[in-house]
């Protein structure tokens, strides 16, 4: 086998693409209209530096295969982490108990199709020495404490992740897919006069470790993120009480996409809509957002966080137009919602891994930029708030209500930005802020690789990007 | 799972395991093995939708070499890939520094007891029946009210486990443990308005859970409460936490008199032990040992006896939650809180959950918090809030897309009133909680 990843998940268990077939057709001897098989083995490593000094260091390994049945509307799923040919039989029998025991379809002949690869193949774990890696993290701790060396406390991790999957499917699907990520984060607290605030940043992407050792503007990488850290703890150092009540707010670029993550991207995904539970329910066609609002889900940016070569159903992931200027367009889907609702399955078939049943999910999400610089944005806002840096976020698909959290804004006074303020939770309904959106910057950028999306208890790591944005009228939680 | 084989077998691994990690290099070592099996079947509209075996093991290590310390951990039992995490655990540990507070807890306070917690009530896991229940819950959930137009389905979980943790003290203590759970989410249209809810039991016995009708029926009331739910104006007013929300306001106790917070200086509670924090009369008792409760044990995460503490006597801090490396770190001893807290039971004020309307008065009765806006250096406190306004101890309507804000600490000296009914479903155990005044932001 000439395939790195079927050698190492079929091949050095004693498998073989022969063995999936015949783990399927065991599958299609019930009444099921699709069966899939998803292998998957993972290294995780992690290091984390506090006080000075290499703490803590882990490494983790999974291993296994799930199996799936689907009939009509209804699914049978079991895994094991046992990758033989008997685990997997055994599997595939609890798995197609979801149906009577009267199929008469076959697995179709596998077929692999050239992917495209939006990032590399090397295992990120092995792209520094250890010796590197303990580096790296010394240094990073070693610039926040030259440059405030009254920080009280400064932790730093770095974790790397290598995923070999492989999935074979009984519509003849074969494909693989080798994933690397990678993460750093760095956080500070800084004391002033018996005050105390934290501050903290992070980046990744698929990509290896030397990826933070890499410049960006001016600065290398890691040092940009400890930068970014002591920035915001100093900036809340000096924050008032942010403000109670509903009023214009600037959000700026990059990371605050995750409104839109929020506010639309949830109520977007084709399992919810199927089933009606979503405010965006069959809305297609139908004015959502304000015009000049595009919002595209895409699973294909190179070295992306959120990207993948192929989705873990083995549907190649592509550019989603979900929102055109303002006008709902499509749903994000998986292939088992997409057949129930009869449209093609997107790319966006997640799962957190092979003991959990795949989901339509986001990959990235972003808006597109518009016309305005920030600085005629912020210009128009007598008084409001400008939210550069969020926390994290949450959505009640059904009612569109949503939060997210602010990390860093600073009140508007007459066109100007001011005052820091202290984070507060932002809330209103998606389709209703959607549509308050009045101003689109020309500044659009993506996150810097430190997403995670959390759904029925999965979680898988995501993008988040967008313009400075104006919002017209948002609650902001503030307590002044 | 023959959990009186699998036990054993555990055992027999983590003390394997300790002694290739012996051999290999370590002067202490701890293991872990936790091994769960369970069924989840779902149901939507009256059909089934998903049937799932669920089976999970993870072992992991963590390695002293001298004071450097190693972690690993896997999900694959093999001999290959044991002997791998082993070897990885004591590679990491020749690069993390020296650490002074470093290493197993002390040995004279690991468990040497082990009474029966009744934890383990098993019973032959059977998707029929699970589907039936299922069904059952989500028909009574469906058939209760007109406005009942959709349903997210009712699911039925089923799980037994046994997990084993080991040292080189010689602790090798397996606990065998079940978890039955039932629940149902449904959504209520009128207009263009359109809610969804959900209601559940939780239980370490399976005929303990609550009915399938009343959980159905519990779901679908609160569903069409939230019906024409509207905003209110940006205010400042009393606000009553429901009993099944109020909970998170102590589990933000936990994290800021965690140790961890503490040596890291991340909390705002830096030096409060023994000093007041809530009104006199509130109490906090630790129990550990309660039978069936969902978070009794006999030890820690790292093997440290769990004993009976009040976290808070009359109102006043009496204890930081330690581990021993947070404990180290801070100069004492640890108090048995490593993975966390063991059934909390907080004391009330006497009032019944109608009285506690009657106290509230005029101001936002919540029943649902939203994101994660609390930061544990500060106290400062900022989520989103659904519930009902309430005049002069009446519910008068919905509201919904409301923040709630305020400072942790003034907060908790703000209680003035904690329900007698209780929430018993999680590891802290209270009645709704009435705070005399938050920052309430809407319209």
């Amino acid at each position: 086998m000439s395939n790195p990843v079927e050698a190492d998940l079929l091949g050095s268990n004693g498998l073989d693409q022969s063995s999936c077939h015949k783990a399927i057709d065991q599958i299609m001897s019930h009444d099921v209209d699709f069966a899939d098989l998803y292998f998957q083995s993972s290294q995780h490593e992690s290091w984390v530096l506090e006080d000075g000094i290499i703490k803590e260091g882990s490494f983790n390994l999974e291993k296994g295969v799930g199996v799936r049945a689907i009939s009509g509307e209804k699914t049978g799923f079991a895994y094991s982490d046992d990758i033989t040919l008997e685990a997997l039989l055994r599997a595939s029998q609890a798995a197609r108990n979801i149906a009577p025991s009267n199929g008469s379809q076959n697995c179709s002949t596998f077929h692999s199709n050239a992917i495209t690869h939006r990032y590399g193949t090397q295992n990120p774990l092995s792209s520094l020495k250890d010796e590197e890696k303990i580096s790296l993290l010394r240094a990073t701790d070693k610039y926040i404490r030259e440059q405030e060396p009254s920080a009280t406390q400064v932790a730093v991790s770095l974790s790397g992740v290598y995923e070999h999957v492989l999935v074979a499917a009984s519509d003849g699907t074969f494909a693989t897919d080798i994933r690397p990520l990678v993460r750093l984060n760095c956080s500070v607290l800084l004391e002033q006069d018996g005050r105390r605030e934290r501050g903290s940043a992070g980046a990744g992407g698929r990509h290896g470790f030397d990826f933070f050792l890499l410049e960006e503007d001016g600065l290398l990488r890691y040092q940009q993120l400890a930068e970014d850290a002591l920035h915001m703890a100093r900036v809340n150092m000096q924050a008032i009480d942010s403000p109670a009540g509903t009023m214009p707010v600037v959000l700026g670029s990059g990371w605050p996409g995750v409104l839109l993550h929020e506010a639309v991207g949830h109520g977007l995904e084709g399992d919810f809509n199927r089933k009606g539970s979503s405010t965006f329910s069959g809305r297609i066609g139908e004015r959502v957002a304000a015009k000049g609002v595009t919002v595209v889900d895409d699973g294909t940016m190179d070295n992306r966080r959120g990207s993948l070569n192929v989705d873990d159903e083995g549907t190649p992931t592509a550019y989603n137009v979900l929102i055109e200027d303002g006008i709902l367009k499509g749903y994000m889907q998986d292939k088992h919602n997409a057949h129930l609702m009869g449209v093609q399955p997107t790319g966006n078939g997640r799962r957190e891994s092979y003991a959990h049943l795949p989901m339509p999910r986001m990959t990235n999400t972003y808006m597109l930029g518009g016309e305005y610089s920030p600085e005629e944005i912020i210009a128009t806002v007598e008084k409001g708030i400008y939210a550069p840096n969020f926390a994290g976020g949450q959505v009640d698909i059904t009612s569109g209500k949503f939060v997210f959290s602010s990390a860093e804004a600073y009140l508007i006074e007459n066109g100007n930005v001011t005052t820091p303020v202290k984070g507060a939770t932002l809330i209103g309904n998606g389709p209703d802020v959607m549509q308050q959106i009045s101003m689109i910057g020309n500044d659009m950028k993506l996150d810097r690789g430190v997403g995670v999306c959390g759904k029925d208890g999965q979680s898988v790591p995501v993008g988040v990007g967008q313009p400075t944005l104006k919002i017209d009228a948002l609650t902001v939680g503030g307590t002044a | 799972m023959q959990v009186d084989k699998v036990l054993p077998q555990s055992q027999q691994i983590v003390a394997d395991v300790l002694h290739l990690a012996t051999q290999k290099g370590a002067t202490q070592a701890e293991a872990s093995l936790t091994k769960v099996q369970g069924i989840a079947v779902s149901t939507r509209l009256r059909e089934v939708e998903n049937v799932e075996f669920t089976q999970d093991n993870t072992l992991g290590i963590s390695v002293y070499v001298g004071k450097h310390k190693g972690s690993a951990s896997t999900a694959d039992l093999s001999q290959e890939a044991l002997s791998l995490a082993v070897e990885k655990a004591i590679h990491i540990a020749k690069y993390t520094n020296e650490d002074e507070c470093s290493g197993l807890a002390d040995e004279a306070l690991i468990a040497t007891e082990f009474p029966d917690l009744e934890l383990y009530h098993p019973i032959a896991l059977d998707t029929q029946q699970g589907m039936d229940l299922a069904l059952e819950t989500e028909n009574a959930a469906l058939s209760a009210d007109s406005r009942i137009t959709n349903s997210d389905g009712a699911t039925f979980n089923g799980n037994i486990g046994a997990s084993v943790y080991g040292n080189t003290h010689g602790i090798n203590a397996g606990q065998a443990s079940s978890r039955y759970s039932l629940s149902c989410m449904v959504i209520a249209s009128e207009g263009k308005d359109m809610q969804r809810d959900y209601a559940y039991s939780v239980n370490r016995c399976f005929n303990d859970l609550n009915s399938p009708k009343n959980i159905g029926e519990e779901a679908a009331e609160s569903v069409v409460s939230r019906l024409g739910a509207r905003k209110i104006g940006t205010q400042e007013c009393p606000v009553l936490f429901s009993k099944e929300i109020a909970s998170s306001l102590f589990g933000h106790l936990v994290s800021a008199i965690s140790g961890g917070a503490l040596y890291r200086r991340s909390t705002f509670l830096l030096d409060h032990l023994n000093k007041p924090l809530f009104p006199e009369w509130l109490t906090i008792q630790e129990r550990p040992r309660i039978k069936r409760a969902l978070a009794s044990s006999n030890f820690d995460h790292e093997g440290v006896a769990t004993q009976d503490m009040d976290i808070v006597q009359d109102g006043i801090l009496k204890h930081y939650l330690y581990t021993s490396y947070s404990a180290r770190k801070l100069g004492v001893q640890t108090n048995g809180h490593a993975g966390g807290i063991h059934n909390w039971l907080i004391s009330h004020s006497g009032h019944s959950d109608k009285d506690m309307l009657a106290e509230l008065g005029t101001g936002l009765f919540v029943t649902e918090l939203m994101g994660q806006g609390v930061n544990t250096v500060t106290g400062d406190y900022s989520r989103g809030a659904a519930g009902f306004w309430v005049e002069n101890g009446v519910i008068q309507y919905p509201v919904h897309e409301v923040t709630i804000a305020g400072n942790l600490k003034q907060m908790f000296a703000n209680i003035i009133a904690i329900g007698k009914e209780k929430e018993l479903r999680g590891a802290v155990q209270t009645g709704s909680i009435l705070l005399s005044s938050m920052r309430v932001a809407g319209d």
